[in-house]
């Protein structure tokens, strides 16, 4: 009974979520001759620029073994946060014909893209896992599930964030500009090129309550190296997750609820 | 019967505004300014509905007329859950689709068949669905060859021919459709009417948007007026029609203040308060002049344009082999001709000239004027017909 109303109700949004992640994919590398190669080789890329310059010439990653895996695991995961939440911004907006048009949950536009980065994501993944396998990285089967937890928070953040972002750039047009600085300085502060161990420990501490920060430690700790410091390590206390964690499920309702409340409006104000 | 106890669709007490920001205040830095000036924000509230209640009952084909910017296309979009009402309770029973537009989110970008998935998903379809109509759409709107192709590659004709192909599709208790018929060329139109008698056979719950008000006569069972956000009249199509065209008769004299490049000439007579009156055997169009000359050889002329622009009939006081003139002071003229015109909106344009002078007063679209007649016909004019078996 339940179950039937449950279909019932996200009959509609769930076939209209599939569609657009199915256009998505397409329309995204139409046109270039790679075409889907480039999900893969665009971090890459970055890959390349980061570890000649951070490990080769500034010798970050000296003391951190597996250092170049170490170094694209946390490339691949910023650069699916980046990817979602820079092109959720402009999404409702650039959907406005839509919905002045007809009354669908809104809420799908952003979902979309937002599965379709994840899939990439979850390709990155394999890649790095051949990686992995190639260079001989311990892996440990048993911690693996952990993964699947770190991924989903992951997933929430960005949607979380997403949700705001478009929102907000409905009434605001400055949000755009505003997050694009504003990731810059979250990627420096966020350590993905540099071991913690640079940083001075209080600064550690500050740095280890953004929960992108935490999942990225907490992923090369599970993936790459015991070596690498985590939120628990910094705060020499596991309960410290919850803080980041918990932030994400603030972040995660409040936003929702004033996505929400805002999507009601936006076929007269975008 | 017990539909009539539950209408498809009831609106209570509806009222519709609008922010419109002032200066807008569309950035952050703006509204800290704002803030910290304290200055209220500039909000200009623009009321589009007052206080609208409607019950329209199940199977039912509804009419909403009236002019532009009179609210109806706001009020289809709250019916269409699109716009949320200020103030008031819209209640819609059944699966509605609404059809503000045709062919609501295609993408250029992709192919035929890939807009056939994206469209039927926004209108409820699962892909298994689609697959199994897929043939059909594709026959129906004659595009076998084209269907891998771009939609950015077809003509705009090809792309109304996919989207109408989807529409009636559309499963649905309640559609609403706001003035579709008003693209495309005649065949589509058919297309179209057709599509709406099946809808009339199906006894489906429909609300119609529309200025034509042979489609209104033809198709409806009932209909309002609405006019400046406030439904004026509710009833038979027949006398809807007739409260529309009256809308028209009060504010038809549109080219009073319209700019200067619809009107020229020397300016030394010239017309006003122009009258139109119209019943179903004759329309007679009165003129005043006012003139700073005493001059003869005058030529007076008229012509009436349809909505298309295309001439339909005219002539001058010259063509007619009469010779006219014009006295210092105010005078007025009067045209008659016999009503060979079909339901729809006219323009009318007046001239006076003289060989001498020239063009003295040219006066484009001194007029906007709406026929009604109660039988629809796809030709150009309709004059009265007769019709006689002889032994």
């Amino acid at each position: 009974m339940i179950s039937k109303t449950l279909r019932k109700r996200y009959h509609y949004p769930f076939l209209l979520l599939r569609r657009l992640v199915i256009v998505d994919f397409k329309l995204r590398y139409q046109g270039s001759v790679l075409g889907y190669l480039w999900s893969l080789l665009r971090p890459l890329g970055l890959f390349a620029v980061l570890y000649v310059v951070f490990a080769r010439f500034l010798r970050f990653g000296d003391a951190i073994p597996n250092y170049p895996i170490y170094l694209l695991l946390g490339i691949v995961i910023w650069t699916y946060f980046v990817e979602v939440t820079v092109s959720s911004v402009e999404s409702i907006v650039g959907k406005g014909d839509l919905i002045r048009k007809l009354n669908f949950p809104k809420y799908i536009i952003v979902a979309a893209s937002s599965v379709s980065a994840f899939i990439n994501l979850l390709i990155n993944f394999l890649i790095i896992g051949v990686f992995m396998v190639v260079s001989d990285v311990d892996i440990f089967y048993s911690r693996l599930p952990f993964i699947g937890i770190l991924l989903l928070e992951l997933f929430i953040f960005s949607l979380a964030i997403s949700f705001l972002l478009s929102s907000l750039y409905v009434r605001y047009r400055d949000i755009r500009y505003i997050w694009e600085v504003l990731i810059q300085a979250a990627f420096y502060a966020t350590p993905i090129l540099y071991p913690l161990t640079l940083v001075p420990e209080l600064a550690s501490k500050f740095i280890m309550l953004n929960p992108m920060a935490q999942i990225i430690q907490d992923m090369r700790y599970i993936l790459v190296t015991q070596q690498t410091q985590t939120i628990s390590s910094v705060f020499a206390s596991q309960a410290a997750r919850l803080i980041p964690v918990s932030l994400v499920l603030v972040i995660a309702v409040a936003s929702s609820v004033y996505f929400r409340n805002r999507s009601r409006y936006f076929a007269e104000e975008v | 019967m017990s539909s009539n106890k539950h209408p498809a669709i009831s609106v209570q007490n509806v009222s519709k505004d609008f922010k419109l920001r002032g200066n807008r205040k569309e950035t952050l830095k703006s509204k800290l300014i704002s803030k910290v000036k304290n200055d209220k924000e500039s909000l200009t509230v623009q009321s589009v509905l007052h206080n609208v209640s409607l019950d329209i009952n199940e199977g039912e084909f509804f009419g909403i007329v009236g002019r532009n910017g009179s609210g109806k296309s706001t009020l289809l979009k709250l019916l269409a859950g699109i716009y949320q009402p200020t103030k008031g309770k819209v209640g819609v029973r059944g699966r509605l689709v609404p059809f503000i537009e045709l062919g609501v989110g295609f993408n250029p970008e992709l192919s035929g068949r890939d807009n056939v998935y994206l469209n039927g998903a926004m209108l409820g379809f699962s892909e298994a669905e689609i697959d199994q109509m897929y043939e059909d759409i594709v026959d129906f709107a004659e595009l076998e060859q084209h269907m891998d192709k771009r939609l950015k590659n077809y003509s705009s004709g090809m792309q109304v021919r996919l989207a109408f192909s989807m529409a009636v599709r559309a499963d649905a208790d309640v559609l609403l459709i706001d003035e579709v018929l008003a693209v495309g060329d005649s065949d589509f139109q058919r297309k179209c009417f057709s599509y709406f008698k099946k809808l009339k056979r199906e006894k489906k719950t429909v609300v119609f948007v529309t200025h034509d008000m042979s489609a209104v006569r033809e198709y409806c069972d009932r209909a309002v007026v609405i006019d400046q956000g406030e439904i004026t009249h509710i009833g038979t199509p027949n006398d809807i029609a007739a409260e529309y065209e009256k809308l028209f008769i009060n504010t038809s004299n549109v080219g009073a203040q319209s700019g200067t490049e619809k009107r020229w000439g020397t300016g030394e007579v010239k017309y006003s308060n122009p009258e139109v009156e119209i019943n179903d055997k004759r329309i007679s169009i009165t003129l005043g002049y006012k003139s700073d000359i005493s001059a003869e050889n005058i030529i007076f002329g008229v012509q009436i344009k349809d909505e298309a622009g295309t001439l339909l009939l005219g002539t001058n006081t010259n063509i007619l082999g009469m010779s006219s003139s014009v006295k210092k002071g105010s005078n007025r003229i009067e045209w008659q001709f016999d009503n060979i015109l079909k339901s729809g909106r006219y323009t009318l344009d007046v001239e006076l000239s003289s060989a001498e002078s020239g063009v003295i007063d040219w006066w484009s679209d001194a007029v906007q004027f709406q026929v009604v007649k109660s039988i629809a016909t796809p030709h150009l004019v309709q004059p009265e017909i007769s019709f006689k078996a002889k032994k």
